[in-house]
Formats: structure tokens, sequence, C-alpha cells
């Protein structure tokens, strides 16, 4: 029997959980105070996934750049991939929260889209 | 002079929450005085997921959750102006404030809000020995430029302090391709989240050395290298363990003030201890008709917090402009024990409170398997058990308004740790 401790990521809670793994199968998950750390702390074991947040340039904006995440939460393992595929991208204002940046980044089948209003300059501004 | 009912200083988190409740519990005449050029204040920079779990039961990054209620503000037209600093804020509610467009202006209240928020505590306050190069910058200026502005602060970095701003820039900055080397953190626990040691520090390897501090910074122009100690118990540096990190760039996330320079200048008592406004059930500070809400009240860990604390502060600031307050009759302070650092509020005025008033606090320590209990004079009316609680996070505990009435000439209320 192998005994995992793990700290949840779900809420800023962060309760600390125990995972029970007998030949290769979740066995307990004790510790969370909610579903969503059973969910987490079954997943983080077996299948480690991450929302990853950054920013992208944007051309004719009232700002410079404008911040991005995935749409879902991708592999633990392809965060630098997904970084990568957002190098050199950038795009036109207007763009509108929940904008999609990036169709399928990183063959994750995940999008990246926009997480903040950034407005058009009009001329004159 | 111009008259408004509420004046809000700040339009951050506190600031909107706080003006959307004042106006669904109707007040009309609101003005917002933001000193940046958007509404949302520190949110803006925090793009980073995790905001929103309590309040919309989803994650969201800081500028969703900002435009969650800068958008709410637009439906319900509350008025603001952006660049806009205020100056000073007299007793008798005068605001001081200037623009570009507006020059040098004064304006009159019926209630004020404080919502400025905090700040970093800067290398200054650190007392840190060494050259004073280029590429020294707070954990949030760091984050600012990279998150905001799109500029990156340096390549090779070393972070000192071990706050959540720090950990979630250790993970930005390695998410940019810089070399985060180490977070050296002066107390034997992280003042940061669980949840952001893990994600920003554990899943990129980054070193968390605890009990540690920066003992000197090398550098002409730029920040060359650093050299870290191992701290002991006193927190002093021990000899011979000091060791030589080469870097460009030195993070600092050591802690927030309360920005209260304003609410000094009107008067209002601050507390030694949250270094923010002493504040009843209401939220009203020393000064009457002046509220506080948000991080310029005490630094809080979850901006939900924030938002649920600045709506009760809008609905009293309401009810004192819309003549609902009763007389307010006697004050019960709110005494600490066992670890709690401090409350806020700190005193309860029975007839003012709303059917239930939450407690906020922090604890001094790390300490596990201990139970939360409140008492109302020898009696004790709640008590939770928590497996774990630390500084870095804020605690609570609800008061009922049922329970406090039953009890007549009560001498104080408690907030206690207590085994079990």
């Amino acid at each position: 029997m192998e005994e995992r401790k793990l700290t949840c990521i779900g809420c800023p809670l962060g309760c600390l959980i125990t995972v029970t793994i007998e030949n290769n199968e979740i066995t307990g998950i004790t510790g969370n105070t909610c579903k969503r750390g059973e969910i987490y702390a079954g997943k983080e074991v077996t299948n480690p996934t991450r929302i990853v947040t950054s920013s992208v340039e944007v051309t004719g904006g009232t700002k410079p750049i404008v911040s991005v995440k995935t749409a879902s939460d991708i592999p633990k393992g392809k965060i630098f991939e997904v970084m990568k595929s957002l190098k050199g991208i950038t795009v036109a204002a207007p763009v509108r929260i929940k904008d999609v940046i990036l169709a399928d980044a990183a063959g994750t089948g995940v999008s990246i889209i926009a997480t903040k209003n950034v407005e058009k300059i009009e001329i004159g501004d | 002079m111009t008259r408004h009912d509420l004046i809000i200083i700040g339009g951050g988190p506190a600031g909107l929450a706080a003006a959307i409740s004042a106006r669904e519990a109707g007040i009309e005449d609101i003005l917002i005085l933001e000193r940046d050029k958007e509404l949302g204040g520190i949110l803006n920079q925090c793009i980073h997921n995790g905001f929103g779990l309590h309040t919309f039961q989803e994650e969201l990054t800081g500028p969703e959750y900002a435009a969650r209620f800068i958008e709410k503000a637009q439906v319900l037209s509350i008025p603001y102006l952006l660049n806009t600093m205020v100056m000073n804020i007299s007793g008798d509610r005068t605001v001081t404030a200037m623009n570009r467009t507006d020059g040098f202006f004064t304006l009159e209240a019926g209630a004020i809000i404080l919502a400025m928020g905090c700040r970093e505590r800067p290398r200054g306050a650190l007392n840190i020995p060494g050259f004073r190069p280029a590429g020294i910058y707070s954990a949030g200026t760091a984050q600012r430029l990279v998150n905001m502005e799109g500029f990156m602060p340096g390549k090779e970095v070393v972070i000192l302090g071990s706050g959540d701003i720090g950990l979630i820039m250790a993970r930005r900055l390695t998410l940019e391709g810089a070399h985060v080397k180490v977070v050296a953190e002066l107390m034997p626990y992280s003042g940061g989240l669980k949840r952001n040691i893990v994600q920003c520090l554990e899943d990129f390897s980054i070193p968390l050395k605890l009990s540690h501090t920066v003992v000197d910074i090398e550098g002409k122009e730029r920040v060359k290298a650093v050299t870290i100690a191992r701290v002991g118990p006193d927190r002093k540096p021990v000899a011979g363990s000091e060791e030589r990190i080469p870097c460009d760039t030195l993070l600092l996330s050591c802690g927030l003030i309360p920005e209260n320079e304003l609410s000094r200048s009107a008067g209002v008592a601050i507390s030694p201890v949250t270094s923010g406004p002493v504040v009843n059930e209401s939220l009203e500070t020393s000064v009457p008709g002046i509220f506080a809400c948000g991080n310029v009240l005490h630094v809080h860990d979850l901006v939900d917090y924030v938002s649920e604390e600045a709506a009760q502060a809008g609905r009293a600031a309401a009810n004192l402009l819309l003549g609902g307050r009763k007389p307010a009759g006697r004050p019960v302070r709110v005494l600490t024990k066992n670890g709690v650092r401090y409350t806020v509020p700190s005193e309860i005025r029975p007839a003012s409170m709303e059917e239930t008033c939450t407690i906020r606090f922090r604890v001094g320590d790390v300490y596990r398997n201990k139970s939360i209990a409140l008492w109302l004079g020898g009696k004790k009316v709640y008590s939770k058990k928590r497996p774990i609680m630390a500084p870095g996070e804020m605690e609570q505990v609800i008061l009922k308004k049922e329970d406090l009435i039953k009890e007549t000439d009560l001498a104080e209320i408690t907030v206690s740790l207590e085994e079990g």
C-alpha cells in the first residue's frame, strides 16, 4: 500500500489530502473538505493538470498587452509547450473577454482565450 | 464646493463592491475616485487564476473577476473619475483631489468609504545591507511590468519573501523564460498560500529556503549577486551559513501594508497591529461617517472576502445616509486571546449590527488541531475545529445578533484559540 500526501489546489483553503494506492488503484482519499478536493487528488496522482495564464501583445489597442488563459486545464507536462505556442502571437484590438486567441494550443485541444477587454484606439485619441 | 452623498476612495475590488452595494441599498449620488487609468485596482495585474471561487463558484483570473464588478457598476451607472489622486481627507469629510482635466478641486461628502488598498513593504523598510543598483523590485512592481506593460525585469532572479505575489511571480517569470534560482523566506514557514507553494514552486522545482534572508547585495549599476544566509531562532543571520548567488534581479515579497496616509489626515484611529483603521460592526472608523473596507482596513488573502466586506461597508454607509441608524448604545470590545493577533471589527454595538457579523482575524503562528472559540463574556457560544491555521490565511467567526442580544451588560466579546 502506498500513501501519497498532497496539498489541494482546487481553492485557496489548500486542504492536506492523503491518497492511498493499492496495486495502482486508488483505494482511499481523505483530508479533503469538498468533492472538488477528491476529484483533484484522484487526478493529481493519475493525470495532473493546470490552467496556464499568460499574456500576448495587442496592436492598435489602448493597452500594449492582453492577459490570456487556457480555456480549461491542460496536462501539467504540456505547460512549457503551451507557453511556446504563444510566442510571437499578436492580436488586433478590440479584444473581449473569452475571445479565442489561439485554437488548440500545442495539440492539447484546448483554446487560449482572452481574460481582459482591450479597446481599440480611436483616431484622434 | 460640490457635494456627493457618498464618495469612495479607490476603484479596486473594495471600492467597486462598496459602490454597488450602496447603490443597491438606495444611494443615488455616489462618486468613485481612482488614481489609476482604469478601474479594477491590483486585480488588473493579477492575471493568474483562482479568484472568485466563493463569490461566483468558478475560478477566474484577476482581470475577469474585476470585469464582473466593473460591468455591474457600469450597468448601475455609478459615476467614477480616473487618473484622479486624492490629496487629503479632513475629519469633516471634505475631500481634496486633483487630476489633469479638473485640476485641484474639493468635494464634500455625506459619507466616505476608504478603499485605497495596500502597498508592498519596500527595501528601505527591510534594512538589507549592500549596494543600491538597478534590478531590485518589489514583486508587485515586477508583476505590473510583466503582466500589464509587457517588460521582463530580468533573467536570473532571486526572490526574498514567500508572500503570494512573490510565489506567483516565481512561476510567471519561469514561464517567460527567466531562471528563478531560489525563494528565501526569513520565517520558518511561508507567508503564502499552500496552493501557491505547490503550483508556483514545486511544479517548477524552484527551491524554497525557509529561515533564510538576504545579507548582501552586490553590483554598482545592476545587481550582480546576492548573498543569502540562514537565520537562527532570533531571526539573525548565522555566521558561516552565507551563500553567494549570482543573479541580475532581486524581487522583494515581504509583506503588505495598508495605505492609510489619507485616513490619518482625516484623524482616523489606526490599529498598531493591522496598520488599518479601528472599526466597529458597521466598519465605521473612529471618525463618524468615514467607513473602511478591503486591504486598507486589513490585508486579506482572498478577494472574495474583500468584496463581501466592502459590500457590508456600502450597506452601512447607505444606512447612515438614509437615516436608518438607531441609537448605537454602548460598544462592546472584541478581545483577542491565545494566538489571535487582531479582529476586524474590534468593537460591536449590538443595536447597530446586522443579523450576523463576520469577525475576521489572523493568527500569529502556525497552529495545528486547535479550535476557534467565540465567547460572550463568560459564555462560549461557538467553537469550530481547525486542523491547521497559519498567519498567511485569514480566519473568521460569525457572531449572531440573536446570541448577542440575550446577554445584558456584556463586558466583552472574546475570540480565542483553544485546545482540541
